[in-house]
């Protein structure tokens, strides 16, 4: 899979999705339990807020500093006896990794939940290396053994399903018996019986990467079903897959982001399961792999840092935005086209993958402010798709011709006071007879689209400033 | 005190109610309010969907109409926060940066202003029913104002206040998003009306003009019974 699902419009896969009520109550019921655990979670640090100022900060750093602690990085992990490689693009990042699978002449791959593998089409490079790639995280399985079904979300990429339907999908797939429950506790430990074995037989392990160390080295990985330890301890190689910019300077702003992180996404004070891992098995070891390769991905990231965008790239992949959107809420991840859904994949996703297929994101927002406010390292993500949406009005020309109109004459309008005064005069009166009871039900042009839904008020025949006018003579002013 | 009210273009041609309520309620509170000529539109509409060039134009004439101004007053929170976001705006503008930042530090929206400046929560008030209030998302997440019209509508004798399910969650209107992602604005307003009639409230109440818009539009539609009233309707209401 790439970043983009599909070649469907933004609008087709709107409304495709609005019609899927069975992903709408997921989704709602999801949104609705996450926001709350968030909210709680957070209460109990204290002062959030200053959490929050601190998390920014920490991230705002190293963005400013990220040549210098993607060296160190580097060295360290070289010292601890792991491989580097800096991979530019996407290709550069799987040709590696096919490389290393073909030279230990693997069969099969285990994986842990990556964002990043995703975005580079990883699976797609491995199958095509001849290997049995299986993914372990609960959700992630879902899709791949549900026809490689698309993730609608950051941190639960099965989100849209809910129990019934995952129960369908393992009764289908995996033999699993259609008289047992369809409770979670119940699937969860009929995958693990069959993940079991894919762990002990399984040549590499790929994982993501919640954080990297710089100061140790190290990848951190922030787990709840205990797989990434498997992934990282059983095979004899493992692969780690990062963003460029998902790193820390030391241990110190890693226990701040990793308890943001939590809280932010699931509302957990901590998860069951950080591992963090430095370089292959050493001498004495009895666990872990006796190869690490560390792949650092550009893929785009590089020319966002020191444009008006920056700050996009402080995401911790929490999800809290996803969490807290309207506009997802009703839509869900997958209208977004694109593994990275909801404020934080409307921003992202046109900076990585350009405006051509995805111009419509920026506008999938009603500016509310609820992604901004949620987001544990305070990314502005509002005021980005503010920023997308200037571009590509101003120095992409994507806007439509009559929108456009339309603006210059609000512009000349609201030039002048008397231009301003007449110009409302004028729109009152052509559309004063359109309405019928103080309400228009029916109208044209850009009414159109709102009084398909929604009736819109008959303009006044006093206008406030005419009263106002005759106000101030009566209190005699 | 000296108000100058910035009506907004949707008071302005559409509620001139809300217009005239805010203004009886400055004058009863004790302000001599005066409505500057030449103000047109706050620019918003252009500014929000990326056409920032062509919102400066009345940006700048809001801002010429205004900078001489005591205080300024909007019965909106979202176009209070477009005075307030001027001096961004017009960062890289020497001339008008300087004049944006004197009328952004004395807008207020006003349940605001009559709580913070004027240091009044009881405006003597009576409205009979029950009602819920919609906190719009401009003015509690980006102005900041979410606890005064809570305080002035609790001290409204008669008035019963509920709470509104997921009352943090947006109606849908967002500007040009109602229209231009017209079928998701829609899910959204139904939502919020949905969640209005779930408390059984009379009113349904709020401090924007464009959010009342929406949802009283949705709520019309639909046939719903829920009166739609601008706070400073039901301030002036005694």
């Amino acid at each position: 899979m790439s970043i983009q699902y599909n070649k469907h419009t933004f609008k087709d896969n709107v409304e495709e999705n609005l019609n899927n009520s069975f992903m709408r109550g997921a989704v709602v019921s999801a949104q609705d339990r996450l926001r709350t655990g968030r909210i709680n979670a957070a209460e109990e640090l204290g002062d959030w807020e200053e959490w929050r100022a601190h998390g920014e900060e920490i991230r705002q750093h190293v963005l400013n500093n990220l040549d210098y602690y993607l060296h160190e990085l580097a060295e360290n992990v070289e010292k601890a006896g792991g491989h580097v490689f800096f991979a530019k693009t996407a290709k550069d990042a799987t040709d590696y990794i096919q490389e290393v699978a073909t030279k230990k002449n693997a069969k099969k791959i285990v994986k842990s939940k990556s964002m990043v593998t995703e975005e580079i089409s990883l699976n797609e490079a491995l199958e095509e290396a001849g290997c049995t790639v299986v993914e372990t995280d609960l959700g992630e399985y879902i899709l791949q053994i549900d026809n490689h079904d698309k993730p609608s979300h950051i941190v639960a990429p099965a989100l849209h399903k809910n129990a019934q339907q995952v129960k369908d999908v393992f009764v289908d797939k995996l033999d699993y018996n259609p008289q047992k429950s369809a409770e979670a506790g119940e699937l969860a430990r009929h995958v693990r019986t069959t993940l079991r074995n894919e762990f002990l037989t399984a040549d590499i392990g790929i994982t993501g990467c919640n954080f990297a160390v710089a100061e140790s080295g190290s990848i951190c990985l922030v787990t709840n079903e205990g797989n990434a330890g498997m992934v990282t301890t059983i095979p004899k190689t493992q692969i780690t897959v990062m963003g460029m910019e998902r790193l820390v300077p030391t241990f110190e702003e890693l226990e701040v982001l990793v308890n943001m992180l939590t809280r932010s996404a699931v509302g957990q004070k901590l998860p069951s399961y950080v591992n963090v891992m430095t370089g292959p098995r050493k001498p004495g070891e009895t666990d872990g792999p006796e190869e690490f390769h560390l792949v650092i991905v550009d893929n785009g990231r590089s020319n966002i840092l020191g444009t008006d965008f920056q700050s996009i790239l402080q995401c911790i992949r929490c999800g809290a935005c996803v969490n807290v959107c309207p506009v997802y809420r009703h839509i869900g991840g997958h209208s977004y086209n694109s593994i990275y859904s909801g404020p934080i994949g409307a921003v992202l996703t046109p900076l990585l993958a350009g405006y051509e297929d995805y111009k419509e994101l920026p506008y999938a927002s009603s500016l509310c402010g609820a992604c901004s406010e949620a987001c544990p390292v305070k990314i502005p993500l509002h005021e980005l798709l503010l920023k997308h949406r200037e571009r590509i009005v101003e120095q992409e020309g994507k806007a439509p011709i009559s929108e456009a109109m339309l603006m210059k004459a609000f512009s000349l309008g609201g030039s002048s006071s008397s231009i301003y005064a007449t110009g409302a005069k004028i729109a009152s009166r052509v559309v004063a007879p359109l309405s019928k009871n103080g309400k228009i039900s029916k109208g044209p042009g850009p009414l159109k689209a709102w009084t398909e839904v929604r009736d819109f008020p008959a303009p006044k025949k006093e206008r406030f400033r005419d009263w106002f006018k005759e106000h101030e003579k009566g209190s005699d002013k | 005190m000296k108000v100058s009210l910035f009506a907004t273009c949707i008071v302005d041609m559409f509620q001139t109610d809300v217009g005239k309520a805010t203004v009886e309620l400055l004058e009863r509170l004790g302000c001599e309010v005066v409505f500057p000529k030449g103000q047109v539109c706050c620019g918003q509409p252009a500014y929000n969907s990326g056409y920032v060039k062509d919102a400066k134009e009345p940006m700048k004439k809001m801002i010429e109409a205004f900078e001489d101004a005591e205080v300024i007053v909007a019965p909106s929170g979202s176009c209070a926060f477009m005075f307030r976001e001027y001096p961004t705006v017009f960062k890289d503008d020497p001339v008008y940066f300087e004049k944006a930042k004197k009328v952004a530090s004395k807008t207020y929206e006003l349940t605001d202003f009559i709580v913070n400046v004027l240091n009044v929560e009881d405006v003597g008030a009576k409205l009979e029913g029950k009602a819920t209030y919609h906190p719009s998302c401009h003015m509690t997440r980006l102005l900041g104002v979410s606890e005064s019209p809570k305080k002035l509508l609790s001290n409204v004798k008669g008035l019963e206040m509920v709470d509104l399910p997921n009352s943090y969650n947006c109606c849908g209107f967002g500007g040009t998003f109602s229209v231009k992602m017209g079928n998701i604005s829609e899910q959204m307003v139904d939502e919020k009306v949905d969640s209005t009639l779930q408390t059984g409230a009379d009113y349904l109440i709020g401090a924007d003009g464009g959010c009342l818009m929406n949802i009283g539009g949705r709520m019309q539609r639909r046939g719903e019974n829920v009166k739609v009233l601008h706070i400073a309707e039901v301030l002036n209401h005694h």
